[in-house]
């Protein structure tokens, strides 16, 4: 073969190479709609034991979401939504039997012993292959956190944010919202991980960091010393919410869906969220 | 003026150099233009095409990106030059510690030695991590706290150690000769240095250095870490928004558009003063 001929060759094969480079699409996975939502009398519940609300949650059970470790006590915004949920569906408080279901087994695929589970699960499509959600009871929300001494410590509003150098992880929903609802004078200080954030914060290099209010509930408590959440930013388009987790295929999920609709739209999750979450140490900032 | 004409022998062999000339010149161009058509219809008329240069190469998108990529490319700019000067000091300092002779020095070149061993080791990005949240957190008085300032301590700690070698490397390839004859022609051991090796060592040197300087312009973004925002962070914002991947293209661009006339500017700079080849002139 001549160098030429070796060179068309060659040529040729490269075009043929990339036009393999085809794209991949996926084809489009149609989600499963629950449409039966007419058996919800408590009677016709499909109960793990009739007559009994079986609820998981893992222990300890923390704030704000639980108060006192305690779910059976009805404080704190998962146990007041749970109970919520029980008396919309005919329950006494006394048919509620809480069970401790760890975290990761809760949304782990196969038979579940609890007919729902509400551990601060945000939905996903991933975890969806493997349990049943209810429609979120939790809009995750973004809030700014810092430690006591810092100088935004008694920021009330926005505006006295605007002056402090502030952080979030980068390409998350909270630098968008850092940047885009703050708008502080300081260029944002993006971080790989929270956890970069957090010992910046720590170092006094930054001022406040921008998280979901869960995480800055964590946060706050358990890894910063002084920690102090300043407050919630307004509520955007959020995609991120926490569910019930039932199991798979379960025909308890509609009804429960169904329940925290209603009490969506009667203001009753609303209500509880002030109750539990704004005034347990997240005001509102505007 | 002279009547002399070349042979009719060698017109003819003029004549057919000039024809050959032309000829590989006609036959490079148009395999050139061949090749270059194939490709760009070959890589234009793949099912995937469409995708990739909406994803890699959209102009609309890294338009809008540029500003703040090239706001972010301005960091990078200032810390590699301020980095870079206290990189040389601190380099050639190193260098000469090791190169000291007299027993009475012995603490320094084991100090220079030691040091380049240690800091040529540890990746940089840990030393980043060290200083830039380590430092910060021991709430030391009178230290000072800012991301770039101990970001920028890490780049010169490690890139000294490295450039440190390249020096030590120039001044011992400057032949036992050249000290020779200038301490007995009454120069100091300073003067020697100063006069006759460290020139010589220094020319010697420049590619490779220039090579560190390159090296250290793109690892100044190393620093991002640190949570300020260089092109490459100042990329990644912008493609977390859509992930469209061209605003990494323009910072890539931009970074190469930096490197290439420093690294021409270089060469010519050498050319001209007759750096390369040990001042001999052309041979």
């Amino acid at each position: 073969m001549t160098a030429r001929s070796a060179l068309a060759v060659l040529a040729t094969l490269a075009v043929v190479g990339l036009a393999a480079c085809a794209p991949a699409d996926n084809a489009g996975s149609g989600t499963t709609t629950p449409s039966s939502a007419d058996a919800c009398s408590k009677d016709k519940l499909a109960l793990k034991t009739a007559g009994t609300f079986a609820v998981g949650t893992d222990k300890p059970a923390y704030e704000p979401w639980f108060s006192g470790d305690d779910p059976t006590n009805g404080k704190g915004y998962e146990s007041a939504v749970t109970y919520a949920v029980a008396k919309k569906l005919g329950f006494e408080p006394a048919e509620v039997k809480w069970q401790t279901v760890q975290f990761n087994t809760a949304f782990a695929p196969g038979p579940k012993k609890f007919d729902l589970d509400v551990n601060q699960v945000s939905i996903s499509e991933d975890r969806r292959k493997a349990v049943d959600f209810s429609t979120g009871y939790y809009d995750v929300r973004q809030s700014v956190i810092t430690t006591a001494g810092s100088k935004i410590a008694n920021a009330k509003s926005i505006a006295d944010l605007a002056g402090a150098k502030l952080g979030a992880q980068v390409g998350t929903t909270s630098y968008t919202a850092l940047r885009d609802v703050i708008k502080p004078k300081q260029q944002p200080a993006p971080y790989d991980t929270n956890d970069l954030a957090v010992q910046a914060l720590k170092n006094r290099q930054l001022d406040g960091i921008v998280v979901d209010l869960p995480t800055g509930f964590y946060m706050t408590a358990a890894q910063l010393d002084n920690g102090k959440i300043i407050g919630q930013l307004p509520g955007g388009s959020q995609t991120e919410q926490f569910g019930f987790v039932l199991e798979k295929g379960s025909k308890l999920t509609p009804c429960v869906s169904q329940a925290v609709d209603a009490l969506r739209a009667d203001g009753t999750l609303t209500k509880l969220q002030e109750q539990f979450l704004t005034a347990e140490g997240a005001p509102e900032l505007s | 003026m002279s009547d002399w004409q070349p042979s009719e022998l060698q017109q003819e062999r003029l004549a057919y150099r000039r024809r050959q000339t032309v000829r590989s010149g006609v036959i490079a161009g148009v395999s050139s233009v061949l090749v270059l058509a194939l490709v760009v219809f070959g890589v234009g008329s793949t099912p995937g095409w469409p995708r990739v240069r909406q994803t890699f190469f959209d102009f609309h998108r890294g338009w809008q990106a540029l500003p703040v990529v090239a706001q972010g490319l301005w960091l990078n700019i200032r810390v590699m030059l301020v980095c870079a000067v206290l990189i040389v000091v601190f380099g050639l300092a190193l260098a000469i510690m090791r190169t000291l002779r007299g027993a009475i020095f012995f603490p320094l070149r084991v100090f220079a030695a030691a040091y380049t061993d240690v800091f040529r080791g540890l990746p940089l990005l840990l030393v980043i991590f060290l200083l830039g949240f380590g430092v910060p957190a021991l709430q030391l008085r009178g230290l000072p706290n800012q991301a770039v300032i101990w970001g920028g301590a890490a780049l010169v700690l490690t890139y000294s150690s490295y450039v440190a070698e390249v020096f030590r490397a120039g001044i011992e390839s400057v032949h036992p000769s050249q000290r020779a004859a200038a301490r007995s022609l009454g120069l100091s051991y300073r003067q020697t240095l100063r006069f006759v090796v460290l020139p010589q060592a220094v020319r010697r040197v420049m590619p490779p250095l220039l090579n560190d300087f390159v090296s250290l312009q793109k690892d100044s973004g190393l620093i991002a870490v640190l949570g300020v925002i260089d092109a490459i962070r100042a990329a990644q914002l912008e493609t977390a928004e859509d992930f469209n991947f061209t605003p990494y293209v323009v910072a890539g661009l931009l970074f190469v558009a930096l490197t290439i006339p420093l690294t021409r500017l270089t060469d010519w700079v050498a050319r001209r003063q007759g750096w390369y080849g040990g001042g001999g002139g052309p041979v």
